[in-house]
């Protein structure tokens, strides 16, 4: 899922006031941001009563169920097409893909109310870690399950570097180096891993990402 | 060929030794080092951006060395470049007259001076080794020929004291597959991990050298400590160093019997001098200085 945080609430308000907004919609997420804490109806709630605190009128708020979902979204804004149309801005706790498809969706000038940071795994309730940066070009195959582009802090296919100590990260000291967990979980499957993996293919991580699965109407897979 | 290279492949015990670019302009400063430090070497690696932090690039600043009439070993991070540049800097220093390549990894920008710095790593040092070498055959890395082709001896880092010392060894054995003819080791302070180390990778025709620090202080024993990656003082060394009466003295003496004792192990010594520049021919035992 995607991993968000609360945005700074200077940053909030200096957006609504760069627009003179008095009154505003607030519209979160029913995904990934309310199991982040960040967007669901209880933080959409909260939003509401610190806008109210700091002098805005609320014309409303929603929870979209998949605020990333163009139709959804769409369908979700007519619903409140009201409210919408008596705020000055609508404010979006989601992640910027969210923030984005509410932009597309209605007339009005769109703000993000979180900052979106990684694809994270759930370790537990509240606990989130990245583990894939989604980049298209998996070597999970040959790691052992382990990701070296995400969970090394340098991103080396190849390691360790000159930095790990007693088996230790040299950048995040806590952690164990992710390579040494790599060939230590290769050892224990009976695996042997010892030739050079060759450089990424970074071309499949070019901006923007854009996968179609229409064929018969058009579109194309990258 | 390169003198280095050459007294490498006779079996010559070899010294190498490190000078870092200025932050600026003015060589002032990296000369006088030079002039100090490079009479006692075969050569000297010219660091690139080390610690992460700016500097004058090892690309012009191992010219100068070479201008000067001695040999540099031009130290190349993955850390600041793509592939592209990488690539084109080697065939650069191939032709400013370059011979001697050190493939490093490079310290996270976060260590360094720009921390909010993008850390590249298109490549690693095993990669970039391995580009390196291809090179050397006439090709880039996707293998298109070369219109000229290089013949660095290309050199890698190793880390005889790091444990697990299994994944150490599986990493210097890539780095080795990849064309690495030469190790330069961190600072040894376990002469048994060193013979572990040159036992296991000798026989892959890769010549050791290993590294000397010279704990000029304690301050620099607890700057070494906290700030210089894979690496630890143990205590009993920086004991001997921390209730000596002179610990710089004490430094010198440490540093002269680690090169005796490496001088019957491996293929050479690498000196990092840490400021203390003029006592480089004591710790070798050269009588001139």
């Amino acid at each position: 899922m995607i991993i968000t945080r609360p945005r700074e609430w200077e940053r909030i308000t200096d957006g609504l006031n760069s627009i003179d907004a008095g009154s505003v919609f607030i519209m979160g997420c029913g995904q990934c941001a309310t199991v982040a804490n960040t967007g669901g109806e209880k933080e959409v709630i909260e939003m509401k009563a610190a806008l109210e605190q700091a002098g805005y009128v609320v014309s409303g708020w929603a929870v979209g169920e998949v605020t990333c979902h163009l139709g959804g979204t769409k369908l979700e804004s007519r619903k409140h097409h009201g409210e919408i149309d008596d705020a000055d801005a609508v404010l979006v706790l989601a992640c910027g893909a969210g923030v984005q498809t509410v932009a597309d969706s209605v007339s009005k000038p769109v703000f993000p109310g979180l900052e979106s940071l990684f694809l994270g795994n759930v370790m537990r309730h509240g606990v989130f870690e990245e583990r894939c940066q989604m980049c298209g070009d998996c070597v999970l195959d040959l790691t052992a399950g382990i990701c070296p582009v995400t969970t090394c802090p340098k991103g080396l296919l190849n390691g360790p570097c000159g930095g790990m100590w007693n088996g230790m990260c040299e950048v995040l000291q806590d952690r164990e180096c992710t390579h040494v967990r790599i060939q230590r979980r290769l050892k224990e499957q009976g695996r042997n891993n010892t030739a050079m993996l060759p450089p990424k293919d970074f071309s499949t991580k070019l901006k923007p990402g854009n996968v179609n699965l229409r064929k018969k109407r058009g579109g194309d897979r990258p | 060929m390169s003198r280095f290279r050459e007294a490498l492949e006779r079996g010559e015990f070899v010294v190498t030794g490190e000078v870092a670019p200025p932050l600026g302009t003015d060589l002032t400063s990296m000369r006088k080092a030079v002039e100090t430090v490079g009479p006692h070497c075969h050569a000297l690696n010219v660091t690139d951006n080390q610690g992460a932090t700016l500097h004058l690039s090892s690309l012009a600043a191992s010219r100068v060395v070479m201008d000067m009439g001695y040999e540099p070993i031009f130290q190349q991070t993955c850390r600041d470049r793509n592939r592209l540049a990488l690539q084109s800097d080697l065939l650069a220093a191939w032709t400013l007259g370059l011979q001697n390549l050190l493939a490093v990894t490079g310290d996270d920008p976060r260590s360094g001076d720009h921390p909010h710095a993008k850390g590249v790593f298109d490549l690693d040092s095993t990669q970039l080794a391995a580009i390196a070498t291809a090179m050397n055959g006439g090709h880039d890395m996707l293998g298109r020929e070369l219109d000229g082709a290089t013949d660095f001896l290309v050199g890698a880092a190793m880390f005889p004291e790091a444990e697990p010392w299994e994944i150490q060894l599986i990493r210097a054995q890539r780095k080795a597959e990849a064309g690495v003819r030469f190790f330069q080791t961190q600072a040894i302070f376990d002469m048994g991990k060193l013979e572990r180390a040159v036992e296991a990778l000798r026989p892959m025709g890769v010549k050791i050298i290993a590294g000397v620090l010279l704990l000029r202080s304690p301050r620099a024993i607890d700057f070494i400590n906290r700030k210089l990656a894979g690496l630890m003082v143990p205590d009993h060394i920086a004991d001997r160093i921390r209730r000596a009466d002179d610990p710089a003295e004490e430094a010198i003496a440490l540093a002269t019997e680690q090169v005796r004792d490496i001088r019957e192990i491996a293929d050479g010594v690498h000196i990092m001098p840490l400021g203390m520049d003029g006592a480089v021919g004591r710790i070798l035992g050269n009588k001139s200085s």
